[in-house]
């Protein structure tokens, strides 16, 4: 018979592991319920029509699309992370972000009334060839340098943004390229964010692949000898990155530090295999961006902060803990 | 076997190899040896298809290697580099699993993790086993990835500079595993030793590099001789027979080195 400690073990091992699961799924229960549209679940109950309309209509878009933006987000990031093998970086820093906008203003300037797919398809074809681009560049470079490589990524991206605010700018596009610049989730219902679902493909891609990520993040080298052939797996970690950066800025605009922070929290407590955590990256991101989506529409309710103005206050202080944590 | 025919490599217009050819025998212990800078590893990492050759050729038991896919490689060739730059938060047990990737493609099978437990057993590595690799000692990260080299379970494994980092007991241990993969279990094993001591006492031939160039290769009675290595390493040397082996002492010069 086990002892009892042995069974306490497995019981703590058990509820630390239930965590992430219990936790994301509160959070989808809260976030289906919060918002201007009074909304109970005795209303729900009892089957009411108004009430049946804001949830499959308004709610349930609004709630997949936070968690396929999230799940999408925290994804790429850790595959970025393994391509590019550095922990600081993703796609808002490597410059993908700024391409995908650029590639959806060549698709609103060239056919106005172009639909989703058209602008995610531009989106994507430009932020795959930055992040190419990008990879081949921090290749070239004779010392990688743990700080070097995200502050050039940081660099190239500003660069790709100045052409893109250019680019806007000359014909008069700025400020509606402002409005969709930042991630906002309360515009989104049924009709206009099913763009988003791209994501699954691609996470699901991901985990297929995850033994090859993981072998990337090793080097070329290790990654060569143990059968991989090296530059196309750059180059479909690539793709499935562009894509979920491509299907969410289209939908719903630019969420920053999901990518970022999610695969360092993941990574510090349960290490870089990703077959194991991608689980626990993919639940992490869907439930940060829940919390802050959440805390967006109670911070000054009745009225709604953009997710992007959230995120990049919970966000970036968790990111500040999460590096004064390793210093020490 | 492996054979190295006319090989060279070149950097821009620096030639680092020219013209090297050497043979590497089944199931024998073959020792690179040489001044640092001669090209042994840039030789190696030829054979491992992690650096492409300016032209010559090498074969594996008679195919052009250049000719094999890269999956099918990694099952016939195990490599061990000089510095794995590797910093991942990684288990030693989830490492050395990684060594199985060429075999299991991912899917592990009972056979995949008999051959992990082996491989971590065999280097004495089972307390380390969950252990983070980022968080081990030099040598211990070095036993590591030696680890997931031999799970590979490959025919010929070459290995840059396997002693290093380690300590009196556990390079003997290395080494003493080394011969038990060519002695039991058939291995070719091809690795760059630059203890002297070592190479001649554990080691079935050695090939001496210098200059991008191979400079001595045989048993290690033929390269192993005082005017031999002194030529090699320009430093004047002793070598004591003795019965339990040769001993080859260098470590007082009569003058200042050549
Ligand atoms: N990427 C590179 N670009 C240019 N030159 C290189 C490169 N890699 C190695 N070399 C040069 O090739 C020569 C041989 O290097 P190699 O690493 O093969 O030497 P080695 O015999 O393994 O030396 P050591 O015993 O120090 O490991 C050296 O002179 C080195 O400067
Ligand atoms: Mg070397």
């Amino acid at each position: 018979m086990p002892s009892r400690e042995v069974c306490l073990g497995v019981g703590r091992a058990a509820v630390k592991r239930a965590t992430i699961p219990v936790a994301f799924t509160a959070l989808c229960l809260v976030s289906l319920t919060v918002g201007v549209n009074r909304m109970s679940l005795m209303a729900l109950a009892s089957l009411s029509d108004e009430a049946w309309l804001t949830l499959t209509a308004s709610r349930l878009p609004r709630l997949a699309a936070l968690v396929l933006t999230g799940v999408g987000l925290a994804t790429c990031g850790v595959i970025l992370q393994h391509v590019v093998r550095n922990r600081f970086v993703e796609p808002a820093t490597t410059g993908g972000l700024e391409a995908a906008k650029l590639g959806i203003l060549v698709a609103l300037s060239v056919a106005p009334a172009s639909g989703a797919l058209v602008r995610a398809s531009l989106a994507l074809g430009f932020c795959f060839a930055a992040s190419l681009i990008y990879v081949a560049l921090i290749g070239r470079l004779q010392v990688k340098n743990t700080i070097l490589v995200p502050v050039i990524g940081l660099m190239y991206g500003s660069v790709l943004g100045a052409i893109a605010e250019f680019y806007a700018y000359s014909r008069n596009m700025l400020q509606s390229m402002q409005g969709w610049l930042l991630g906002d989730f309360s515009k989104i219902v049924e009709g206009n964010y099913e763009i988003v679902w791209l994501v699954l493909p691609v996470v699901c891609a991901a985990y297929a692949f995850a033994h090859r990520f993981t072998l990337l993040g090793m080097g070329s080298d290790v990654a060569t000898s143990l059968g991989i052939s090296y530059r196309a797996m750059v180059a479909l970690g690539l793709l499935l990155v562009s894509t979920t950066v491509a299907a969410t800025v289209v939908a719903v605009g630019a969420v920053p530090f999901v990518g970022l922070v999610v695969p360092n929290v993941v990574a510090l407590r349960q290490g870089d295999n990703l077959a194991r955590t991608l689980p626990s990256v993919a639940l992490g991101g869907a439930s940060l961006v829940l919390v802050c989506d959440i805390l967006g529409r109670l911070l000054i309710y009745p009225f709604e902060v953009p997710i992007g103005l959230t995120m990049g206050g919970v966000g970036g202080l968790l990111f500040l803990l999460l590096i004064v944590r390793q210093r020490r | 076997m492996i054979k190295v025919t006319a090989l060279a490599k070149s950097y821009g217009n620096r030639p680092i190899l020219s013209d090297v050819r050497a043979e590497f025998s089944s199931g024998h212990l073959t020792s690179l040896i040489g001044p640092n800078g001669a090209g042994k590893s840039t030789l190696l990492m030829l054979i491992a298809r992690l650096l492409a050759p300016t032209s010559g050729i090498i074969t594996i038991d008679g195919t052009d290697i250049a000719s094999l896919a890269v999956g099918d490689y990694a099952k016939r060739v195990a490599t061990l580099r000089q510095r794995p730059d590797c910093n991942m938060r990684l288990s030693v047990e989830e490492l050395v699993t990684f060594g199985r990737f060429p075999h299991s493609r991912g899917r592990l099978t009972a056979e995949d993790r008999g051959a992990v437990n082996e491989a971590i057993a065999f280097l004495s590595l089972e307390p380390l086993r969950n252990a983070l690799i980022d968080e081990i000692s030099g040598g211990q990260r070095q036993m590591a990835f030696l680890a997931m080299t031999i799970a590979q379970e490959t025919q010929c494994l070459l290995l840059d500079e396997p002693l290093n980092n380690l300590d009196m007991k556990h390079a003997v241990q290395i080494m003493q595993a080394l011969r038990t993969l060519c002695d039991e279990l058939g291995r070719t094993v091809i690795a760059v030793i630059h203890d002297i001591n070592f190479a001649a006492n554990y080691s079935d031939h050695i090939v001496a590099m210098k200059d991008g160039a191979v400079h001595a290769a045989g048993s290690v009675s033929e390269v192993v001789t005082e005017s031999g290595l002194g030529e090699l390493y320009g430093l004047d040397l002793e070598i004591v027979e003795r019965q339990q082996g040769c001993l080859c002492n260098y470590f007082t010069q009569k003058g200042k080195t050549r």
